[in-house]
């Protein structure tokens, strides 16, 4: 399996306070991986890194077959390159009906241009509405984004980085303020995405985490601490100390 | 979704009737083609206030749907007109050369005539050379071009820095201010070229054209009716498909847009440099109805009156910023007219001249207090529209049915 993403020796610091400390991480093509690290550990300042908001002081960022470096790119430009983030708060455009929020996310030329004489397509349009029934919000199509409960909110955001069809799904804590059976749903959507592309998965809740089965990475200061499946990282004896000792 | 652009948005349809109704309306009324209950004065004012809500829709796209608060936009209006204005002041005054100069015994050069118009025009500034940003001045197809193209290029730069260095919220509105402030400092000075604090003037006069001013009056509201026709079109054109979706996602959520891949920074940019060509155009229609353009109109206070128009009006809707608009700015013309009756309390006289402002700011301040949807927030109450209920549980199946049909505006 060839790799899609690699960070290497990545390191960065905000006013003094080392957040990220020669940090590597590697996932390949159709990957599962969950990272977890108490707080501080540098989970969001990685996704940062990534994604292109926070530009690291040194290290590398290599992306895709093509090997490009994503340091030198906008946020914009990582995004259309097929980088996609969820955040831990759920960020949907309330103001706008959930059709507007998914065809705004939908692959297309995000071109100004393009954008303001683009109309929907038929195909578009069916694109949508399988993906609401995905994501459970087939009725909810015309309605209000800002309308929709706090769970509905989660899995329209996760419904909308689907739509990009980004080949690497950053996702931070998709489980926050989710009911038990919201919790099933989402961990079959993301197993389910991950058959066809990268899932990284920033998450503290250890639950949750075992039931996507898959790789974790242990981030503790800013750096990797361990890597393994669920059971061997739970095992070691650092991770014991500096996280689930506690 | 099949559905064509004005079944989508019925209010397009009934703001272009009002629109038509209204241009109709005082057509009829007025001294040129009707009976001559409108004085022409009057006709341009309600012409002057036809371009006004222009500028207002302008506004209303950048800071209403993109969330920038421009605080600069009368600057693009200003250098509209005076892009106009060159062209009425150059080809009047040769006409007027030309005649003086033709009972002359020896006819003259065409340096001469020149010269002549130089004198004539910037005798004031103690000069009478051209300077060289009149070199298209003879020319109104070239000058027409200038209007949108001087703008439009100035908004360009000026958003292409301070988007790209990602300036936002009021940083950015103090930037824009500071772009309007400079560029009316630089047109007060003399040697600007324009005419210094004179500014251009006798502009209500088109050369070459007899008609009387009650005529032309009623033209230019015609003109100015189309131009506001079309922007609120174009505008709402802009806003009704997926490119009004992503600015409105800038608006709520900046870098929510950015992480869908689209760069904010080439979208603001658009809304800008469009926005400022819809100003200048209304400028170049508003101010040979004003017949006098200087420096003083680019002064931060108009752009910020702008703002206070759009948000009483409502803003991120277009016909809030209309009627916005209309209403403050007639508003404002009654008052500070001498129309509005005083008020007398006895130990004190309320003259509405020099308390019209005390009032202005005081409805504003109101209006963004208790009423953030402004005027235009009423329409909602008519036609018994709710706005949605953010953070409640959501509504039952059966409720949302009916949003459904309730949210398409």
């Amino acid at each position: 399996m060839s790799t899609l993403l690699e960070v290497s020796g990545v390191s960065v610091t905000f006013d003094g306070f080392r957040a990220i400390n020669n940090l590597s991480f590697q996932i390949g093509e159709a990957e599962l991986r969950a990272v977890i690290g108490p707080n501080g550990a540098g989970k969001t300042a990685f996704m940062d890194i990534v994604t292109g908001k926070t530009r690291p002081d040194e290290g590398r960022v290599i992306w895709g077959e093509k090997s490009v470096s994503l340091l030198r790119m906008s946020e914009a430009k990582i995004a259309q390159a097929g980088v996609g983030r969820k955040f831990q708060k759920p960020t949907v455009f309330e103001d706008q009906s959930v059709r507007e929020n998914l065809l705004m996310a939908l692959k297309n030329k995000r071109g100004w241009l393009a954008v303001l004489f683009y109309r929907p397509t038929n195909s578009d349009l069916d694109k949508v509405k399988e993906l609401a029934e995905e994501i459970g919000l087939k009725d909810e199509l015309d309605r209000k984004s800002g309308e929709l409960s706090h769970g509905q909110k989660q899995w329209l955001e996760i419904g909308m980085l689907l739509a990009q069809e980004p080949r690497l799904l950053l996702v931070d804590e998709p489980a926050a303020g989710m009911t038990p059976q919201e919790r099933e749903h989402t961990t079959d959507l993301l197993v389910q995405a991950a058959k066809t592309r990268a899932v990284v998965v920033v998450e503290h809740d250890m639950e949750f985490v075992r039931r996507l089965n898959c790789k974790v990475t242990v981030l503790h200061e800013g750096s990797v601490l361990a890597e393994g499946s669920l059971d061997h990282v739970t095992s070691n004896q650092d991770v014991i100390d500096v996280y689930l000792g506690r | 979704m099949e559905r064509s652009f004005v079944a989508k948005n019925p209010s397009v349809l009934v703001f272009l009737a009002i629109l038509s109704l209204f241009t109709l309306g005082v057509t009829v009324l007025s001294e040129g083609f009707g009976i001559g209950v409108i004085s022409t004065s009057f006709v341009k004012t309600l012409g002057k206030t036809l371009c006004l809500c222009l500028i207002a829709v302008a506004m209303d796209l950048v800071w209403g749907f993109t969330g920038i608060l421009s605080l600069g936009h009368f600057a693009f209006f200003g250098l509209g007109g005076y892009m106009i204005g060159m062209w009425l002041m150059y080809e009047r005054t040769r006409l007027i050369v030309v005649e003086s100069l033709s009972q002359a015994e020896i006819p003259p050069t065409p340096s001469e005539v020149v010269d002549a118009i130089g004198t004539q025009i910037f005798g004031v500034v103690g000069s009478s050379d051209f300077p060289l940003i009149w070199a298209f001045s003879h020319s109104l197809t070239l000058q027409l071009i200038l209007v949108v193209l001087v703008p439009g290029l100035l908004a360009l730069i000026f958003g292409w820095l301070a988007f790209r260095s990602r300036v936002t919220g009021v940083y950015l509105s103090i930037l824009t201010q500071a772009m309007t402030l400079a560029l009316a400092l630089y047109l007060f000075q003399n040697d600007s070229g324009l005419r210094g604090n004179n500014g251009l003037s006798g502009l209500q006069n088109l050369p070459g054209v007899t008609a009387s001013q009650d005529v032309v009056s009623i033209w230019f509201l015609w003109a100015s009716a189309l131009a506001l026709g079309l922007g609120y079109m174009l505008a709402a054109w802009v806003v009704s498909g997926k490119f009004g979706s992503v600015i409105r996602g800038i608006r709520d959520n900046e870098a929510r847009v950015r992480f869908l891949g689209y760069s904010v920074e080439v979208y603001k940019l658009a809304v800008f440099t469009l926005t400022a060509c819809i100003a200048a155009i209304a400028g170049a229609l508003y101010y040979p109805q004003a017949g006098i353009i200087n420096p003083e109109e680019m002064a931060p206070i108009a752009s910020i009156y702008l703002a206070v128009w759009v948000a009483i009006g409502g803003r991120g809707r277009l016909y809030g910023a209309v009627i916005g608009a209309a209403f403050v700015s007639l508003l404002s013309t009654w008052f500070t007219g001498g129309q509005a009756p005083d008020i007398p309390l006895g130990f004190y006289t309320i003259k509405w001249v020099d308390w019209w402002q005390v009032l202005l700011g005081v409805s504003f301040v109101l209006v963004t207090l208790f009423a953030p949807k402004g005027i235009g927030g009423l329409f909602d109450l008519w036609t018994n529209r709710r706005a949605p209920q953010r953070h409640g549980a959501p509504l039952g199946p059966d409720d949302s049915a009916l949003r459904e049909k309730e949210a398409t505006e």
